[in-house]
């Protein structure tokens, strides 16, 4: 599988770190809705085709990247900095 | 502030270094490998948006204009910058000091830079094999469309982070953590055996 790093330009993908689901929506630190840190922590869609995901690419520049990912063919449809340009979502 | 005395720096390759040629060199030797020992390798890193005052920060203090584009970079006999990450550049003198040269004129509002100068140890790697031996280490494209003169990248072998820039169009220059600097010079020797290859 090659990740194509908006940096970097493609690499394998044993130079980049899985960093989670990029669904999931942090309550603010302060927040006391159980519900949501609950979805937070837990809740995930699990799809059988396109996810979005968080990487890391640890074994070259480190960003973090955003990438869309097929679950049941590993094709990698996107990639982008996940700084930048998105919501507060994920690890960024 | 010359009279400002820095501890002699000693080489970690030492016992593994061994001058002369080595391998399979009966038929000519095709990698040259030695240890560049700069005097300095800083790193710096612009803020966000900050990029471009940082990149006319390192032409002023080092003469070097880096091109646009990531992992560009430009090299002189002397002095060497590339970019290895977003916003973060990789630059080597031959002589000690240039952390100094750069503080004050990298701002809080501008970046952050950081001397490595303890903390990696510089190999060289060049001749007609080199993208050869190179290309046994990392699953990156050596070739030289794909990896420009003066371009830096940012790879990693067996979790031995490498950061590598083409300093000639069959030469590079490989920076690792100094700690594991022996270990990888040792593999770089081993991998140039079947080509031939001399210390310098
Ligand atoms: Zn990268």
């Amino acid at each position: 599988m090659l990740i194509t790093c908006p940096y970097c330009g493609p690499r394998d993908v044993i130079e980049f770190t899985y960093q989670g689901d990029g669904n999931r929506e942090r309550p603010q630190p302060a927040s006391q809705n159980l519900d949501a840190w609950n979805a937070y922590v837990y809740d995930r869609l699990n799809p059988a085709g396109d996810h979005n995901e968080i990487w890391q690419h640890s074994g070259g520049c480190r960003a973090h990247l955003r990438v869309v990912r097929n679950t049941l063919t590993h094709e990698i449809r996107s990639t982008t900095f996940a700084r930048g340009g998105h919501k507060a979502e994920g690890r960024s | 502030m010359a009279e400002h005395q820095l501890p002699e720096r000693l080489s970690p390759l030492e016992p593994d270094y061994h001058l002369g040629s080595h391998g399979n060199f009966e038929h000519g030797v095709d990698v040259i490998l030695s240890e560049t020992r700069p005097g300095s390798i800083l790193q710096l890193a612009a803020w966000p948006g900050e990029e471009k005052r940082l990149i006319e920060v390192i032409r002023k203090v080092t003469g070097l204009a880096l091109p646009d584009g990531a992992g560009g970079g430009v090299s002189s006999s002397a002095r060497a910058v590339f970019g290895f990450a977003p916003g973060k550049f990789t630059v080597v003198d031959e002589a000690e000091g240039l952390a100094a040269a750069f503080a004050g004129v990298i701002t809080p509002a501008i970046g952050t830079l950081t001397d490595l100068s303890h903390g990696r140890t510089a190999m060289r790697i060049a001749g007609p094999k080199a993208e050869w031996v190179m290309a046994k280490f990392f699953a990156i494209d050596f070739a030289l469309p794909a990896f420009p003169l003066g371009a830096g990248r940012s790879t990693n072998h067996h979790d031995i982070f490498a950061q590598i820039q083409r300093s000639g169009a069959d030469q590079f220059d490989i920076y690792v953590f100094r700690s594991f600097a022996r270990s990888f010079w040792k593999a770089l020797c081993h991998a140039s055996e079947e080509v031939g290859y001399e210390v310098q």
